[in-house]
């Protein structure tokens, strides 16, 4: 179940301004410093020994790549939260409001008419 | 016994806030619209003056995950502080902070566990947007203590729709039987059909316009045969992969009763149609 740990990476990320800026500026450095310093606490003290990505979840995450992420089953609010976070505004700039959300939507158009991959865990 | 003085079942659009209060040259032709509309809504809960409000929403990932995702949780605290800072970045948010009501969070919590809806407690809850929006939308003063009501509308599995008007059903008789002089108003939120992170976002309308229409009649008519003989899990999934905040609504119409509604309206909107239903259900008031 480590689309679990996914879905903690972009919990954890989307709510804490260092953390994304930081997986914006070079999400390589950002994902391989979570999953082996960050992620595992459950608290201060506590630490849980089992989880990580696997190298296709790693991979999705280092490239921003949402299309992969959405076929994994990663919670599709936390993807899109955290996408718009760092695209968003860079999109509106150049293309106008909503711009990255729509191309977000004609990326995943291949879904249309289909059955999504399940997001319960 | 306390009076149930409105019941109202909104969508919770983060963005009223910050389209209704661009400068002109910026804001979206509907603006204007959206906020006679909503303005005209909120006359619906001050003219019924409440004392208290009994809130419900649900939590989108800011407080709980999904190493410990309540299925239903009550706060029960003396203030409560409100919007995350992912919100104001995306949404353009303020924060909050609100007043609780202890008493009547307690006496509700006791009379869930009564009839079987074993509920988590929370005294340490910040509250998100599917109760902040309510706030701006309805009663923007922020002045009244509220009973926060969450549910999973978000992290499956789901809590069936029929579990939802049963919620909504006890909460009103616990209402009703709550020794209080007060003025109890229910405001919760949800959605209509919606999309997110998915190929039908942020279309023109929302993903499934014909669902709207049929979820606003429903509403309105009072019509819970009709929603738990067509409303599924899968079937929502099939308007769009976040409608399943219909179930809000039909919680709060749970609290208020199988009867019509005194006051409906809607707005389409780009991405989600908007929906506003309020009931007396102890008759309009004077």
């Amino acid at each position: 179940m480590s689309i679990y740990y996914v879905n903690k990476f972009l919990f954890q990320v989307d709510a804490d301004p260092e953390l994304l800026a930081r997986y914006k500026a070079d999400p390589a450095e950002l994902v391989a410093w979570w999953e082996t310093e960050r992620g595992p606490w459950l608290n201060r003290v506590e630490r849980t020994t089992w989880l990580g990505f696997t190298g296709t979840e790693r991979r999705a995450l280092v490239a921003h790549d949402y299309v992969t992420l959405f076929e994994l089953g990663a919670h599709f609010f936390l993807s899109l939260t955290i996408f718009i976070a760092i695209y968003d505004a860079d999109y509106a700039a150049r293309s106008g409001p909503l711009s990255f959300q729509r191309e977000y939507g004609a990326n995943l158009a291949h879904w249309m008419g289909k059955e999504y991959p399940s997001v319960a865990l | 016994m306390a009076t149930l003085s409105a019941v109202l079942a909104t969508t919770h659009h983060p963005f009223y806030l910050k389209a209704t209060t661009a400068p002109p040259e910026e804001r979206m032709p509907q603006a204007d619209e959206w906020k006679r509309k909503v303005e005209a809504y909120r006359e619906t809960l001050t003219v019924a003056k409440p004392d208290i409000l009994v809130m419900v929403g649900a939590d989108h990932f800011h407080q709980f995950f999904s190493d410990n995702y309540p299925t239903f949780l009550i706060g029960k605290q003396p203030m409560y502080d409100a919007t995350f800072y992912n919100e104001t970045r995306e949404f353009g948010l303020p924060t909050f902070l609100l007043q609780g009501h202890e008493e009547l969070s307690g006496y509700m919590l006791q009379g869930l566990l009564d009839r079987g809806f074993d509920f988590s407690v929370s005294h340490e809850l910040k509250i998100d947007h599917s109760i902040i929006c309510p706030i701006i939308t309805t009663r923007p003063a922020a002045d009244l203590p509220i009973v926060p009501i969450y549910t999973n509308i978000f992290a499956p599995p789901l809590p069936s729709p029929k579990r939802f008007w049963d919620l909504g059903r006890a909460i009103r008789s616990i209402i009703d039987e709550w020794p209080s002089d007060l003025r109890v108003a229910a405001v919760g939120s949800g959605h209509l059909s919606l999309e997110l992170g998915g190929p039908r976002q942020f279309g023109e309308t929302g993903p499934d316009p014909e669902f709207d229409l049929q979820a606003i009649e429903w509403l309105r008519t009072g019509d819970i045969d009709g929603i738990l003989a067509n409303v599924t899990h899968e079937s929502m999934s099939g308007a769009g992969n976040a409608t399943h905040g219909f179930m809000d609504l039909i919680l709060m119409m749970g609290i208020a009763g199988p009867i019509e509604a005194s006051y409906v309206d809607s707005l389409d909107l780009f991405h989600t149609r908007e929906a506003y239903v309020t009931w007396y259900p102890e008759g309009a008031p004077s």
